[in-house]
């Protein structure tokens, strides 16, 4: 499946003009870096993003990802301007939500990492990712509906699936903005933190997810966002074959072998 | 950075780093009206970004502190018989004030010059230090006109003084006296009139020179205290302390405290 896509060695993680990259201990960690503009996303912006999750996810040194911005925005929205007189067909032509259909098909665990502003766009980006770490001072909101549009990226499936249907009519209707703390006791995000620390929280989250068999992570991750899919009888059948699948990966008969004689395994990927 | 002109507040900001912010409706008693308390409201915010003020002092300008709402202000006057909206007026005028008191992360010195009254006291009662005049007085004038203590009094009050007397002071509506005020603990020193603000501008300036870092994560830790659980707070203040361990200033601190020298704080 992976031989027809680029991999790992024909990218120069330096050469993105609106995320900055790295890795560190089996994760990778994306930036947006759009500073002037409130990191406000963009179709350049998406596609250097989406060539670089497709690059880390076929790189097997890295086991997880972790999305940040910088303090005062995650991403306050897209370019508004990209889109001010377009018409219904420049959209269609555009197809601009190509990107967010791809990162959906990530394998590996994606890890938000949101300070300040995760609004429009931001929010939806956020939510596209499987796990959220914020700072107190992060700001949330879909607040589309004020230029006579709706969220378009999944909001109003995603927000909905998340904090439930009145809270997420209400958010989508009035496109008010909400808090770290509410999206917390909502089960939007895992967890909040001071701002000094959100990012070192989330790549220790990151780290720990890193630290498992990759192969049975990937799995898990699969079964968990068929949830969203499909009833709860093919759910059932899903997890239950890529359970018995994973008794085929070399990291299980570690793993299990490790508990039997009390010791911590080491798993290969495999 | 941009700076705003303030005209119903004095906003000076001293070499030592004390920022003095002054009410300044001397005929009105610097009561609260729309202009005054917007511009408060922009003068906090403009604190907090700042990293030249180290320390903010808060007074007000002629023989009072602050008389609270201005009840003749056009937000609030009844007019065609008709009910003004306080709910919106709080939401949008008292509300930010008394929230960015207690959340800017850095200490905020109250100088009581003079009468405190409602809204007044309620911002005195805000701020992390209260430094009074001889003469100043505190009064929880809200029920004398039928209504309810605002701008925070009701959380605020009986967490600097306990339950008893604070329900005592906002039912009755009487007036506390300095010498009563620091009796109970809502005050924490009486000055004469005359060197009221030559020792708060003193104090503030002590002040100046702290761990300005170390002080900001001192306020969201007891922010966080009043608000949950101790297994919570525990992890929370695990983590300020944590934040509190990477600054400049502890290092410095922990150095001055082995060479046995007062150490010189830079604020980071």
């Amino acid at each position: 499946m992976t031989s027809a896509m680029s991999t790992s060695t024909d990218i120069d993680l330096k050469s993105f003009q609106f995320i900055l990259t790295s890795v560190e201990d089996h994760i990778g960690i994306i930036q947006l870096n759009r500073p002037d503009k409130l990191n406000a996303i963009n179709m350049p912006l998406m596609e250097e993003l989406v060539k670089c999750l497709t690059w880390m996810d076929h790189n097997e040194d890295i086991r997880c990802i972790v999305l940040t911005g910088n303090e005062r925005a995650f991403a306050a929205g897209a370019d508004i301007e990209q889109m001010a007189s377009a018409t219904p067909v420049d959209m269609i032509l555009r197809d601009q939500f190509v990107y967010w259909d791809r990162i959906r098909k990530i394998h590996k665990p994606l890890v938000a990492a949101i300070s300040g502003y995760a609004l429009g766009g931001g929010c939806e980006l956020a939510m596209t990712c499987d796990m959220i770490i914020a700072s107190e001072t992060a700001k949330f909101g879909q607040p589309e509906i004020n230029l006579g549009v709706i969220p378009g990226a999944g909001g109003t499936q995603r927000l909905t699936r998340a904090v439930g249907k009145a809270r997420a009519m209400e958010l989508v209707l009035t496109g008010n903005l909400f808090t770290a703390q509410q999206a917390l006791e909502w089960g939007l995000i895992n967890k909040v933190v001071p701002v000094e620390l959100y990012l070192e929280e989330a790549k220790n989250l990151a780290k720990t997810i890193a630290s498992k068999p990759p192969i049975a992570v990937r799995m898990a991750k699969e079964s968990v966002l068929k949830t969203f899919d499909t009833s709860l009888e093919s759910g059932l059948e899903f997890e239950r074959k890529a359970f018995y699948l994973l008794f085929a990966s070399q990291d299980k008969n570690e793993g299990m072998k490790a508990f039997l004689e009390k010791r911590q395994p080491e798993f290969q990927g495999r | 950075m941009a700076t705003k002109t303030f005209e119903k507040l004095i906003y000076e900001l001293e070499s030592n780093g004390t920022l003095m912010i002054t009410l300044n409706r001397p005929d009105k008693l610097n009561a609260f009206d729309d202009d005054l308390s917007f511009e408060l409201i922009d003068a906090l915010k403009q604190a907090e970004r700042d990293p030249k003020v180290r320390c903010i002092l808060l007074t007000g300008a002629g023989r009072g502190f602050c008389a609270g709402q201005d009840l003749q202000s056009r937000s609030i006057s009844q007019s065609n018989g008709t009910s003004p909206h306080l709910g919106e007026s709080i939401r949008k005028r008292y509300l930010p004030i008394i929230f960015k008191l207690r959340t800017l992360e850095k200490p905020v010195v109250c100088a009581v010059n003079g009468v405190a009254a409602g809204a007044g006291a309620s911002v005195a009662f805000a701020c992390d230090y209260r430094l009074a005049a001889e003469d100043a007085s505190f009064i929880q004038a809200f029920i004398k006109v039928g209504l309810v203590p605002d701008s925070g009094a009701c959380y605020l009050l009986p967490r600097l003084i306990g339950m008893g007397r604070a329900m005592d002071l906002m039912m009755t509506g009487r007036k506390v006296g300095a010498a009563e005020a620091l009796q109970i603990g809502l005050v924490n020193e009486v000055y004469p009139q005359e060197s009221l603000m030559e020792k708060a501008k003193q104090f503030a300036g002590e002040l100046s020179l702290g761990p300005t870092k170390a002080y900001g994560l001192l306020k969201r830790a007891l922010n966080k205290a009043l608000e949950v659980d101790l297994e919570t707070y525990l992890h929370y203040e695990a983590d300020l302390q944590e934040i509190a361990g990477r600054t400049i200033d502890f290092k410095e601190g922990v150095s001055a405290f082995v060479e046995k020298r007062p150490p010189a704080f830079s604020g980071q």
